[in-house]
């Protein structure tokens, strides 16, 4: 097992490595460059450019700009927004808990409907439901996220009037209550991808797990049907399910950028956004990093998880 | 429970459903078959559309603006400056699908190139590169897409390759499995043994065995990219206006969501029913192609 973890951590660590590479490669050669948004204010002269490229070292050559970036990146040093000269860190860390809190409902709805969908989709192979519901994911998987997210604007508040058009509080009401209300339509639309893959894995790991030998013993031993499903079945099926939840992560942090910016909720994907329009460059560079060392993490999480939680897997 | 059945339908769980096989694998082609015509359909008004419609998709009329659909002279009402949504969606049409396809085969093109080496010499090179996949995969498409887009002048060229520059990975890594699990099949060790040189071997005897999950995956990645594009053009660093894509017409959709609801609801249509076709006729060719593959 540690040995397995250490071999892991380095992989994910070279990976890391290369990631910073090509984001760094990225926004540095693409035309303009971090001085672009400077040639924008008026009365700029090329010496005072050269000024500026000299000060933030981008005169220098690239390799070694990029290692003096990836010195100070692993001392905890992003770098300061153009926009407000905050801290990089600080700046993405203020956005982190909307886009988590939308992220994890938006979750939690998928685990809930998908297995939900999932199971009966399984059990009653090729019925209608199951039908209805493999159609209905391919649909769902095809909507484009932010255009779901105005239908549900114009369904659920301008015709409705049941959830509020977008935001994170009614001004002037900041209980949990109001914040709740205003975090179903955002969630219900982040939720929609996450739920058609989730039911489709959920059904063919459900459809496996029926096949085995345990399943049919435990039949045979006259359990009630409900128990096997429930106990010996499902369990057995959510295993897998783990992994899927790591590797979905870059769909949803991508999907939480889109529904943040049609919702104008204040996460993450509406600083990158933002960051974006004023030309920030350490902070999309930051976004960009931080994105990724996420999706990382969880990858690594989703197969330590897998391991501790099925006994079955020998990591060495 | 007879034997026969016992081998393909023992889920003493599940109810078993007689003919059910047959059913899913109609419906499949049936889905299949409803995804070509819709493709088709938009491919064909797109094309011929404008040439039957009787108003320019860039005559404004102000005095005719926000004539809702199905209320007046233009069949699927007008816009913000009273320009007709019928012939808009038509010209967004030619450009959202174009793009689509062409950032397909740009796509399709660098992951298989890339696949192939990879899986083909294998060692430090493979590894090398596969790992390089692996970390470009690490950044959310759309982050990475934005990041690009916005950095670079957006036109229809620069748009098309940005996209297939951030839906090649899964390709690679598709083809590189193929070919790696093919490289060592007989007939590629006659290939090499009769002293063909690399490419010939990659590009003659080994890709063409390889073409069935390629084509499924270039099908899906049409969808995918026209999902990308209509993405980037709502956020406006698309397809930038008067260029007009299914994805800018929602640009400002979201403004008159109130008064004028069709504006946003029509383009985000077409896309659903463009991505939603690419998507069925993809699932069903890979049915057909990879009879193995009956879980999913």
């Amino acid at each position: 097992m540690a040995g397995y973890l250490l071999r892991r951590l380095g992989q994910s660590l070279i990976l890391l490595l290369l990631v910073s590479v090509i984001g760094f490669a990225l926004l540095h050669l693409a035309p303009g460059g971090p001085l672009a948004q400077f040639t924008l204010t008026p009365g700029m002269t090329q010496a005072d450019l050269q000024r500026i490229a000299h000060q933030m070292g981008l005169d220098r050559p690239l390799p070694i700009q990029y290692w003096e970036w990836f010195r100070l990146m692993l001392t905890g040093d992003w770098g300061r927004s153009y926009r407000d000269t905050q801290p990089v860190l600080w700046v993405i860390g203020s956005h982190l808990p909307a886009t988590f809190e939308l992220m994890i409902t938006a979750t939690l709805i998928a685990i809930l409907l998908g297995t939900w969908v999932g199971v009966l989709g399984a059990l009653r192979r090729y019925s209608v439901f199951d039908y209805l519901a493999t159609v209905g994911a391919m649909v769902a998987l095809s909507i484009p996220t932010f255009w779901f997210g105005l239908v549900v604007i114009y369904a659920f508040s301008v015709k409705l009037g049941w959830l509020p058009a977008g935001g994170m509080y009614t001004i002037g009401n900041g209980s949990f209550l109001d914040y709740l209300h205003h975090l179903i339509g955002p969630a219900m639309v982040l939720a929609l991808v996450t739920v058609a893959i989730w039911s489709r894995y959920m059904r063919s790991s459900m459809l496996e797990v029926t096949n085995q030998d345990f399943v049919r013993t435990a039949i045979a031993k006259g359990l009630p049907r409900r128990v096997v499903i429930v106990r010996h079945a499902l369990r057995n099926a959510l295993l897998p399910m783990i992994t899927l939840a790591g590797l979905q992560l870059p769909t949803l942090l991508g999907g939480a950028l889109v529904t943040e910016t049609v919702f104008t909720w204040p996460g993450m994907g509406r600083l990158f956004l933002d960051s974006i329009g004023y030309r920030d460059y350490p902070v999309v560079m930051g976004l960009l990093m931080f994105t990724a060392l996420l999706v990382l993490i969880g990858n690594l999480a989703a197969d330590l998880l897998y391991a501790v939680y099925d006994p079955r897997i020998r990591l060495d | 429970m007879t034997p026969a059945s016992a081998s393909t339908e023992a889920l003493p769980l599940a109810t078993p459903r007689r003919a059910g096989r047959g059913v899913r694998r109609f419906a499949r082609h049936r889905l299949a078959l409803i995804g070509t015509c819709t493709i088709l359909f938009l491919v064909l008004a797109s094309a011929f559309g404008p040439y039957l419609n009787p108003y320019d998709d860039l005559h404004i009329d102000i005095v005719h603006r926000f004539t809702a659909p199905f209320s007046g002279p233009h069949l699927l009402g007008t816009d913000q400056l009273g320009r007709d949504m019928l012939a808009r969606l038509e010209k967004a049409g030619r450009i959202s699908l174009t793009v689509g396809f062409a950032a397909m085969v740009l796509s399709i093109a660098a992951g298989t190139v890339i696949g192939v080496v990879a899986g083909y010499y294998g060692g430090i090179v493979g590894a090398a590169l596969m790992r390089f996949v692996d970390a470009v995969l690490c950044f959310p498409s759309i982050f990475l897409l934005l990041a690009l887009a916005a950095f670079i002048e957006p036109t229809l060229l620069t748009i098309t390759i940005i996209i297939a520059a951030t839906a090649w990975m899964e390709v690679a890594r598709l083809v590189e499995a193929q070919i790696r699990a093919l490289r060592d099949r007989d007939f590629a060790v006659a290939a090499m043994a009769l002293g063909a040189p690399d490419h010939v071997i990659m590009f003659r005897e080994l890709i063409p065995n390889a073409l069935a999950p390629i084509v499924v995956a270039a099908t899906l990645n049409v969808a995918r990219a026209i999902l990308l594009e209509s993405y980037i053009s709502f956020l406006g660093y698309g397809i930038q206006p008067p260029i007009p894509s299914w994805g800018n017409m929602l640009n400002n959709a979201q403004d008159y969501l109130v008064t004028a609801p069709w504006l946003a609801i029509l383009p985000g249509a077409a896309i659903t029913l463009a991505v939603t076709g690419f998507n069925f006729l993809g699932d069903g060719l890979r049915d057909a192609l990879d009879p193995r593959l009956d879980i999913r």
